[in-house]
Formats: C-alpha cells, sequence, structure tokens
C-alpha cells in the first residue's frame, strides 16, 4: 500500500441517495450475488472493487434493472431510489433508467453524429422544447464532459471516428445528458490508454458534485484516487463497505487486506 | 432512513407515470404488435398456401371407377384362336370399345337402370376414353383371361368423378357439354346398385401422362422416374465436384486474386436466376453438342450445374467449422496437408456436406423454370428406359409436370396438378427431414 | 461393348492397378517398406489414378461429342430434296434419330446381324415392326431416310468402336506408364497428391466456367439476333408485338416495366412483413418462440416456385378477381400484377427476414445496453440504434431480394398473364422478362429467327440487372459485416 495516494476525503454527512436490502442475483442456477446491503451516498463517489467475477458488475446492473434485458437473470431483494423500490411492479424501468444512467466498459458511441449521440437522451424524455435549449444541453454536457473543445466544430461528424478517450468521454456526455441523479460506471477506462484514464478520472472528480457517481472498477488505484467510499466484493458477497480511506489503510476483514495486498484477486 | 424527507418524491416518484412516459409504453406495446401481426401475416400465408393447394389436390389421389363385368369374347378378340400375341395385337382399341360397350349395356338393363333418357354414345361416355385401352393392354399381357368373364375396373370419365367428389354439380353439368344432367342421374343410379365406386387410385401414381381429354388416367409415373433420373446424375456430378471445389478453395488454393475471382463467381452463380442456367442449357448442351431434347441427363446437368453453388457453400461451413487444431495435430505428426483433409478434416465435416447436399438436391428437384427451356414440358407417354439409355429419352419432371396440367384447359387437371405437388411436397419434406436428423444426430459442437 | 462394361473394364484394370502396383514396390524393396520414399499403397494409387482418370475423362469427353460429329456426318449424306421435302433439317434428323433407334430395338429383340437390318428397309411391314418396339416413324418408308439412319447406326457404331479402343488403349499406356515408373526412389506421395490437387482445381475450374459459359452463350445469340433486329429498336421501342409470321416489334419496354411492377410490389409486401418479423424475432421474442416460427417461416423459402405459382394461379388470382378487381371496376383478370406481386412477395418474407435476423444480430449488444442505460425503450433503442447501424445490411438484403424477384420466373409465367402492356393498374394482366424468355423458346419455331433469338438479348438484359444487383448487394454486406467484426 506504500504507492497508493489516499485522498483527502470530504466525509461530510451525505443522505442515502440509493438503499440496497438482501439482494441476490441468480443467472440461471448460478448464484452470482449473495445478500448484498449497500447504501449510496448522494454527492459521493463510490467505488466497487473486487476480483473478475465477484459480483461488482452484477450488482452495478441491478442497480438501474439493466439486468433485466439479460433473460435468465432473476433479481430478489429490495433496492431503492429516494425511498421507492425499484423493483415494484408499477415502476417502469425506462423512467428509472433516465434517473440512473449507465457508461459501459466498452465505448460505445451509436453510429450517428457526435451531436446526435449526446441529443439521444432528451430527445426520448423530451427534456428539451426547442431546438435551442437542446443544443444548450449537448453543448453542456460535452462542457461538462471535458469534451467540448476538443469537438466543437465537428459536431455533424460520427461519434465513432473519435479515439477511445474521446469516445469514452462522449457516452459519459451522453449520460450526463438526461440529468440522470445517480451515475453508473462500470469500469469505464478498462478499454483506455494512461492519459484518458486520466483525463476520465478527473472527470469523475468534477462530476460527483452534482450526482452520485458509483464506479466499479479493476484498478485499486483507481479506486483510491477517485472515490470517497469503497465496497469490496468477493465470491458474490459483500465483505466490506466504508470510507475508502479506512478501506485501503485500515480494512476490517482479512479477505479485504489479501486482495488489496495483492494476494488474492 | 433520511430519504422520506426528499422534496423530490412527489413529483418524479418512479410509481407514478406521467404522460410521455405512458405515451412512450403506447408506442412500445404497438410496435411489439406490428411484429407479431408480420409473424402472423407470415405464418397465415404459410397455412393458407398449404391449406389451398393440400385441400385441392387430396382428391386427386382417389378417382371414380366404373366395375363391370366384360366377357372376352374370343371371337372378337382372338379370331385366330392361337393365342399368337402379334395376331391379338392386331385387334384395335375400337373391337374392345364395342366389347365395353355391350357389357355395359347389358349390366345396366339386368341392374333395372333406366337409361332411355341417354343414346348409346352418352351411355359410353360415362367411362373414360382410355378404358378400352386399358383393356387391351390387360388382354395382351394376359391372352389366357380370353374367352373368361371378368371384372373389369374402369376409370369414370373426368366429369362423373367431379360429381361425386363435389366439383360438378347438375347446374354446372346443364352448362356443360361434357355431360348433361341426365347423364349424372344414370351415373348416381350406378353408384347405387354399387356399379360405380370412389377409390384410392395409385395409378395416379404410377400411371404416365394422359392426353387432354383423358384426365382421369393421367398419371405422374413418367414424371416421378425422370425426377429420379435427375436427381441420380445431379448427386453423382455435383456432390464429388463441389466437395473436390470446397476442399481447394478452403484448404488448399493460396489467397490471392485468382482464387478470389472463384469465390465471387461461385458467390454470384448462387444468385443467378434460374431460367439463365435453362438459357445455358438449351444454347449449349442442346443446340451446340447436340443432346437430345427433354432427355433428363440434361435436365441432369443443368441442375447439377445449378446445385453446384449451394453445395460447395455448404461443403466449406463445414470445413471451416472443424477446429484447426485437427489439421495441426495431424500436420505435427508429420502427416501432408493433403492426408490431413483426407483422414481427418474430411471425415469429420461429412455429415455437415452430407446435410447441404440433400437441401441442394431438394431445390433442385423443385426447380422448374430451367427445364421448360429445355423441352421437358412436351407430352411424354412412354416411360424411358433403365439407365444409362434412358438417361438420353425423352421424359418429365415432376414441377414441370405440373405446370403442365395447369396449361390444360380441362379443370380436372387442377385437381392432379394440386396432387402432383402433394407428392413433390413430401418428397421434399422427407428429404428435408432426412436432412435435418442427419445435422441433429451428428451435430458436432467444437 | 456397352458404356458400362467399358467403365467396369477400366475400373477393373484401375483395381489390379493398384495392387499391382503396391505389389511391385514392395517386391523391389524385398518386402521392407521403410526403404520406400512413401508408404506402398501411394504406389498403388499412382497406378490407379493414371489408369482411371485419363480414360473416364475421355470416355465422358467423347460420349458429349459424338452424337455432334455422327449427326455432322449423317446430315451432310442426306440429298437436299429430302430436307426440303420433309421440312427442315431438324425434323429429319429427329426422324432419322428414332429410326435408328428402332432399328437397335428390332435386331436387338430378334437377334438380327447388320445384313438383315439392312434388308428391313425392303421389308413393307417396317412400320409395323417399328410401331411393335414404340417408335412411331411415318418417315420409315423413304429410302433416304432409312438409308440416313443406317448410315447413322453404321457411323455411331463405329465411333463407338473406336471409342472403346481408344479408352482401352489409353487405360492400358497410364497402367504401363505409371506401373513401370515404380521405384523404391519414386516420391510415389508426392506424385499423388499433385495428381488429386490437380483434380481438386479442374473442379473448381466449372465453377468458372459455368459463368464463361452463361455469359458466352448469351452474348453470342444476342449478337445473332441484333444482327437481325436492330438494337436501338429492341433497347427504345415502347412495344412488344411478336409476329411469327414476321415484322415483329420487339421492344424490350414493356417486358421491363412489367418486372419492375411485380418486383416492386412483391417487395412492398416482403420487406415490411420480412422487417417486423425479423425485429421481433431478434428484440423481442423468446429463444423458444424464435425457435419455432423461424423456421417455419423459412419453410415458405424451401418451397418450391411452381407451388407458389399454382397457389397464384388457383387462389390467389380468383380472390383478388372477385373481391377488389371486379368491386372497384378494375380489371376482371385473375392473372394480374397484384397476384403475381403478393404471392411473390410471400415468398420472398423468408429472404428478407434471415437475411435482416442476421444483420440485426450482427449489431453489437454494447449499442443496445448503451441506449437502453439511458432509459430509452426497447422499441426506441430499434427504431433510433439498432436500424439506422443496421441499416446498409438490411439494404443489401433488400436488394438481394429484388434480384430474386426479378429472375422469378415461374410465379408470374402462371400468375401476371402474358399481354406486354405499359399500364399503371395493378389488376391489369402484364409480362414480364422471365415470361418472354419462356414463351419465346418453349415454341415450336424456327430457331434462327427474330423471335427466337430475342429470348437471348432478354436473357442478357436479365443477366446484367441481376448480377448488378447482386454485387450491389454483396459489396454492401460485406463492407457492413467488417465494420462490426
Amino acid at each position: 500500500m506504500n504507492v497508493m495516494q489516499i485522498a483527502e476525503r470530504a466525509t461530510a454527512t451525505a443522505t442515502a441517495k440509493m438503499t440496497a436490502r438482501g439482494v441476490q442475483v441468480h443467472y440461471g442456477e448460478n448464484h452470482a450475488l449473495k445478500d448484498v446491503d449497500v447504501d449510496i451516498l448522494a454527492g459521493t463517489v463510490t467505488a466497487f472493487i473486487g476480483p473478475s467475477g465477484c459480483g461488482k458488475s452484477t450488482f452495478l446492473r441491478c442497480l438501474n434493472r439493466m439486468n433485466d434485458t439479460v433473460a435468465s437473470a432473476r433479481v430478489t431483494g429490495e433496492i431503492r431510489l429516494d425511498g421507492e423500490d425499484i423493483y415494484d411492479r408499477r415502476v417502469d424501468p425506462v423512467t428509472l433508467r433516465a434517473r440512473v444512467g449507465m457508461v459501459f466498459q466498452k465505448p460505445n458511441p451509436f453510429p450517428k453524429s457526435i451531436y446526435e449521440n449526446v441529443a439521444y437522451g432528451p430527445r426520448i424524455h423530451g427534456l428539451t422544447r426547442n431546438r435551442a435549449e437542446l443544443d444548450q444541453v449537448v453543448e453542456t454536457s460535452l462542457r461538462k464532459a471535458a469534451l467540448w473543445n476538443e469537438v466543437k466544430d465537428r459536431l455533424q461528424a460520427p461519434g465513432t471516428g473519435l479515439s477511445g478517450g474521446q469516445q469514452q468521454r462522449l457516452c459519459i456526455a451522453r449520460a450526463i445528458a438526461t440529468a440522470p441523479e445517480v451515475l453508473l460506471m462500470d469500469e469505464p477506462c478498462s478499454a483506455l490508454d494512461p492519459i484518458a484514464t486520466a483525463q476520465v478520472e478527473e472527470l469523475i472528480d468534477e462530476l460527483h458534485t452534482q450526482f452520485s457517481v458509483v464506479i466499479v472498477t479493476h484498478s485499486m488505484q483507481q479506486a483510491a484516487r477517485v472515490s470517497q467510499r469503497t465496497a469490496f466484493f468477493h465470491l458474490g458477497h459483500l465483505v466490506e463497505y466504508g470510507e475508502t480511506g479506512q478501506i485501503f489503510t485500515n480494512p476490517r476483514d482479512p479477505r479485504t487486506e489479501s486482495y488489496i495486498t495483492g494476494r488474492i484477486g | 432512513m433520511t430519504d422520506a424527507s426528499l422534496p423530490a418524491a412527489a413529483p418524479k416518484s418512479l410509481l407514478v407515470a406521467d404522460g410521455r412516459t405512458r405515451r412512450r409504453k403506447a408506442a412500445e406495446t404497438r410496435f411489439r404488435l406490428y411484429g407479431v401481426a408480420a409473424i402472423a401475416i407470415g405464418l397465415l400465408a404459410l397455412v393458407f398456401l398449404l391449406t389451398s393447394v393440400l385441400g385441392n389436390g387430396v382428391n386427386a389421389f382417389r378417382q371414380t371407377f366404373v366395375e363391370i363385368p366384360v366377357t372376352l369374347d374370343e371371337a372378337v378378340l382372338d379370331k385366330t384362336g392361337t393365342r399368337d400375341p402379334k395376331a391379338m395385337a392386331k385387334v384395335t382399341t375400337v373391337s374392345y370399345g364395342k366389347l365395353i360397350q355391350q357389357a355395359l349395356e347389358a349390366e345396366l338393363a339386368t341392374r333395372g337402370i333406366d337409361t332411355s333418357a341417354l343414346t348409346e354414345k352418352q351411355v359410353m361416355s360415362l367411362m373414360s376414353k382410355e378404358a378400352p385401352a386399358d383393356l387391351r393392354r390387360q388382354v395382351l399381357a394376359d391372352p389366357l383371361l380370353i374367352g373368361q368373364t371378368i371384372t373389369f375396373d374402369a376409370f369414370a370419365t373426368s366429369r362423373v368423378d367431379g360429381y361425386f367428389k363435389g366439383r360438378v354439380t347438375m347446374e354446372s353439368a346443364s352448362r356443360d357439354s361434357n355431360i348433361t344432367p341426365e347423364q349424372l342421374v344414370v351415373a348416381e343410379a350406378m353408384a347405387g346398385a354399387g356399379l360405380i365406386e370412389t377409390r384410392w387410385n395409385w395409378r395416379f401414381l404410377t400411371a404416365p401422362d394422359a392426353s387432354e381429354l383423358r384426365p382421369e388416367a393421367a398419371g405422374l409415373g413418367v414424371a416421378i422416374l425422370g425426377s429420379a433420373y435427375m436427381m441420380l446424375i445431379v448427386l453423382v456430378l455435383s456432390l464429388p465436384i463441389g466437395v473436390a471445389t470446397s476442399i481447394y478453395l478452403e484448404e488448399m488454393a493460396p489467397k490471392n486474386r485468382w482464387t478470389d475471382l472463384i469465390e465471387v463467381n461461385i458467390a454470384n452463380l448462387a444468385a443467378v436466376p434460374s431460367i439463365v442456367y435453362g438459357i445455358l442449357a438449351l444454347a449449349l448442351f442442346i443446340n451446340f453438342m447436340g443432346l437430345p431434347q427433354s432427355a433428363p441427363i440434361v435436365g441432369g446437368l443443368v441442375l447439377t450445374l445449378m446445385t453446384l453453388p449451394t453445395i460447395i457453400i455448404a461443403t466449406r461451413a463445414a470445413l471451416q467449422a472443424v477446429p484447426p487444431s485437427i489439421r495441426d495435430a495431424a500436420l505435427g505428426v508429420g502427416a501432408s496437408k493433403m492426408q490431413s483433409i483426407f483422414h481427418h478434416v474430411l471425415p469429420l465435416a461429412m455429415p455437415g456436406i452430407l446435410t447441404g447436399t440433400i437441401l441442394g438436391l431438394a431445390r433442385a428437384l423443385g426447380e422448374s423454370a430451367p427445364l421448360l427451356l429445355i423441352g421437358m414440358v412436351a407430352f411424354v407417354k412412354d416411360f424411358p428406359s433403365a439407365p444409362p439409355e434412358g438417361l438420353m429419352q425423352p421424359a418429365t419432371a415432376l414441377p414441370v409436370q405440373v405446370y403442365q396440367w395447369t396449361q390444360r384447359s380441362d379443370p380436372a387437371f387442377v385437381e392432379r396438378a394440386s396432387g402432383a405437388i402433394i407428392v413433390l411436397l413430401t418428397f421434399l419434406l422427407t428429404m428435408n427431414a432426412v436432412a435435418i436428423i442427419l445435422r441433429r444426430r451428428f451435430e458436432r459442437r467444437w | 461393348m456397352g458404356i458400362g462394361l467399358l467403365i467396369l473394364i477400366v475400373l477393373g484394370l484401375a483395381g489390379c492397378g493398384f495392387l499391382l502396383g503396391r505389389q511391385r514396390a514392395l517386391s523391389l524393396v524385398e518386402g521392407d517398406a521403410r526403404r520406400l520414399h512413401s508408404l506402398p499403397s501411394y504406389y498403388g494409387w499412382s497406378v490407379l489414378l493414371f489408369t482411371a482418370v485419363p480414360a473416364l475423362l475421355l470416355t465422358a469427353a467423347w460420349l458429349f461429342l459424338q452424337p455432334t460429329v455422327v449427326a455432322h456426318r449423317v446430315a451432310a449424306s442426306i440429298p437436299e430434296a429430302t430436307v426440303t421435302a420433309r421440312g427442315g433439317l431438324d425434323l429429319v434428323m429427329t426422324d432419322i434419330r428414332r429410326i435408328s433407334e428402332g432399328l437397335d430395338l428390332i435386331a436387338r429383340r430378334e437377334g438380327l446381324d447388320t445384313k438383315a437390318v439392312a434388308a428391313l428397309g425392303t421389308d413393307t411391314a417396317l412400320k409395323e415392326r417399328l410401331g411393335a418396339v414404340g417408335v412411331a416413324a411415318g418417315a420409315g418408308s423413304d429410302p433416304a431416310v432409312f438409308d440416313a439412319a443406317l448410315a447413322w447406326r453404321e457411323t455411331s457404331a463405329g465411333l463407338h468402336r473406336a471409342m472403346t479402343i481408344a479408352v482401352l488403349l489409353l487405360a492400358a499406356a497410364g497402367f504401363l506408364f505409371a506401373f513401370l515408373r515404380i521405384s523404391p526412389a519414386l516420391r510415389a506421395r508426392n506424385l499423388v497428391e499433385q495428381f488429386v490437387l490437380v483434380l481438386l482445381i479442374s473442379c473448381s475450374l466449372i465453377a468458372v466456367a459455368t459463368t464463361f459459359g452463361i455469359i458466352a452463350s448469351l452474348v453470342a445469340e444476342s449478337w445473332s439476333f441484333f444482327r437481325i433486329y436492330p438494337a436501338s429498336e429492341f433497347f427504345l421501342s415502347t412495344v412488344w408485338n411478336p409476329k411469327f409470321g414476321g415484322g415483329s416489334q420487339l421492344g424490350l419496354w414493356p417486358l421491363v416495366w412489367g418486372t419492375i411492377y411485380v418486383s416492386l410490389i412483391a417487395l412492398a409486401v416482403a420487406v415490411p412483413i420480412g422487417l417486423l418479423a425479423a425485429i421481433y424475432l431478434s428484440e423481442y421474442a423468446t429463444p423458444r418462440l424464435r425457435a419455432t416460427v423461424k423456421p417455419l417461416l423459412e419453410i415458405l423459402a424451401g418451397i418450391p416456385s411452381i407451388v407458389y405459382g399454382l397457389f397464384a394461379l388457383i387462389t390467389v388470382g380468383p380472390i383478388l378477381r372477385d373481391w377488389f378487381a371486379m368491386p372497384m371496376g378494375l380489371g376482371a383478370s385473375s392473372s394480374s400484377v397484384m397476384t403475381a406481386g403478393v404471392v411473390m412477395g410471400i415468398m420472398l418474407i423468408p429472404y428478407v427476414s434471415s437475411l435482416s435476423d442476421d444483420i440485426i444480430n450482427a449489431v453489437p449488444q454494447a449499442m443496445r445496453d448503451g441506449s437502453f442505460g439511458l432509459g430509452a425503450t426497447q422499441s426506441e433503442t430499434v427504431k433510433r440504434v439498432v436500424l439506422p447501424a443496421a441499416l446498409p445490411g438490411i439494404v443489401g438484403a433488400v436488394l438481394l431480394a429484388a434480384s430474386r424477384a426479378i429472375g422469378e420466373t415461374m410465379i408470374v409465367v402462371m400468375g401476371a398473364g402474358a399481354a406486354a402492356k405499359l399500364s399503371l393498374n395493378p389488376f391489369e394482366a402484364m409480362t414480364t422478362v422471365t415470361v418472354k424468355i419462356v414463351s419465346q423458346l418453349t415454341g415450336d419455331t424456327e430457331f434462327a429467327s427474330p423471335e427466337t433469338l430475342v429470348a437471348f438479348a432478354l436473357g442478357l438484359t436479365l443477366f446484367c440487372f441481376t448480377l448488378a444487383l447482386n454485387v450491389a448487394a454483396l459489396v454492401i454486406v460485406r463492407k457492413y459485416r467488417e465494420q462490426y467484426e
């Protein structure tokens, strides 16, 4: 742990934006997630770490019901957003996902222009009344994603023509444009080079003032750099959850310690 | 939990859908319904197609027969009394016709069926015009029958047949020049007396085609045999050539412009309209090489050319499915490339190749357009002899026979065309079932 | 000697060659196979291949060319008067061929020798005797024709003997060549493999030869058509009115219009249904539904077009006429552009749906996830992300379907009618390029007339049209696939 820089954390009293209680996930016969309780705090970056296949991505996908698109997945337990059960029968996952946005592991811009990529969310949710407002939303989102200066002259160019890092920032801009309350990021930097990774991390740091950010990452350094709270998953169990500084410097569970010091994973 | 106090909950509740969400959900439902409707239309079309053809065709397998005792009078049929086939062959169908007519009239009289409303000719025309020829054939095949009284099964004429199958009504008969309601009344009486009966008719499958005027006697024998000959040729030629081509392209050929050209070529050949193959066959095989028209050999060759791309594409897919590790393993113990292919890759790919071949054959069996151009629409009444000579003799093919029958004016042929379709579809279904079983049985997932 | 026997002898010789070659290789090294360059069986194979393959190829080539040669020789010997009296060389040759076949049958049945067969010419009962073996030949009594038939038999028999000798000699020569070459140092395996490779390559050339044959025959016959009929008339005239007495007007446009009209209706039926079905099956359907419905729809593609033709003729045509055309006063014909188009559309549904299904499935799941992650509904995802991404591929699929529609023959022959018209009424009978190819080539006509040859020009037009569509579709689909690989 000697190389790890641990940022100073604002640990102000934050309210819980999302709460998960007793969440279990089965993929067919496979019990992928066992009895997970987590509170996602408002205005914080929460990192999920753990070895491959530990269930951290699975849990992330439960938070905006992306697991609904996997036919064999079955979720039990209770997840609440602002106190409302998101698995309630009356909840339309479409409305939920508008409020809990997601950025994926591999940059996945649509085969459309940069402008259309960002405008996609506002258009389908009807967030803007006219073209001028839409232009404004696109610009703001691209600025927040720190991409505006690079693409402002070629908004009509295809989004697939950007570099990997730019594409991922475009996907983040696309997610921001829908004005979500929680932003889920599934290993957003794993397909990026170090420079692009640094840019995205910087961005995450800026974003958490407006949204709750949940980030799944393989890199403990990254978790340490960007997050205020960290959850460690192992073999489908939530092993430990707490302040990032505490997890990395003073883990309570021996498994967490083994992982952080590189003995398992 | 503190989130209960959050003010955002009321207007933005997840549990209450706003107008826009409701509209979006409605659009979603509509879109799904379009999809369901499209599938339903497709499936309905399939059902409609099959029921219409099957419904029209099942009757072709049943036929109305007139059954009367006929005394084969030696004085008429064999004047010399020697039973010499040559002498007997000189007696024409006219004499047989008279014999049948007498027998029919006598039988009607004994059964007490009133034929006073009909002329003699009208009574006789209740029977197929094929009947005298049938009887003659029967007698020539077995001269010992002469002098005996046999029960003679003759086809009823197609209108009488249609009457018992519901195709012809009294009302339509009154407008028909080939039949009168009075004749139908007599036919009805004969059926009551057990002289006329409708039953399963094997000769639909075995007999050759018959002329325009006697649809009741027309059969599929020559067409089935012709199709079988052509399938034999297609199988014998296209399987080895297709497999050889695929092995070369998939395993041996260097990747260069030349092999690229061959590949593009094959892809395009698979999409060339079948009628163009017919033009090729007409120009090349018939006009240039002088092969006979209407012969199964020409049909077989053109269908081979058409089937080759299908077989090549299937075989290449089967070869590709064999993992490279098998080839590497063989090469690694010092086998030559050719040995690794013929000893290991080809046997493993064989189920896939056979499946593709059967499907290719099924396609060839149903093809008709090119056969029209090489003269297979001709009226063929004689069976071709056994191969190899038979391959050069005129024949017809199942799908072409269907086309030919639809071009005839008598509506009875429509029923037979649909019946022929049933036969064709049965063959295709069998072939596809065999292909599916082969695939299921031998499929290997690597 | 019959062909079957000849082939059997060659194969038997080849089989012996295998055994003897193997034996010889082994005996040269006193049974110690390790001293041979290749496995003993390869020496056997080398003899087998050299014996059988050239001889069998010669047999095949000879059988193909023999009828042409015989016909040529016999045709030269027929007096001009007979030809004109019997209505053309073709008819005379048919008669000659049939009579000679009949003579063959008689000779075989009654065990006659050549002289006795020749004597049949004076037999007054020849006609009956031919009739007895199933050959109806009215021309048998014409001495010139009978002589020609005898000449036919003689030439055929002579050539057949020559073939038998040549084939056997070639087989023996191949046998000796390969057998005597055998020595322990002979690289028999390489030799055999080279031989097989050459065989494989020649097989793969058949595909190229087919294309070449198609183009050559189309171009050559079209060329002779344009020499007797002005190309400008063909390509520019809007009247199609063939007269078998001469003075025909053979304008392409009415046929092209009919073809395009029918194809457009077919696509208007097939594309929406096929595409929506593909979307539903790939995006919405449960795996079980998909596994049931997909094969069912594909049955439509496996049904031969003659079945669709019959369906158009006896079911769809009358329905459209009685329920739509007559009440609307648009016509009273059961064969119409609409009939053929609708039925063809049904046939094309599975082409569009399976191709689109493949293409929609090739759109990466990440693309859909991206859209769902933003809160899009499934239909929004399909309409705004998946379809735009799949568009090039779908265009390719539609082009392929269009090429099928244009080249389809039986449905239009049986459903569209035969009247060449430039009309907009879809319930009127019109005709297409393929229908006219069939009708111009199936009548009993003189082959060199423009009315017959025009079919080849039509065929060439059709070939070019479909080739262009296919190539365009292939290129588009290939580009599309590369995009997501």
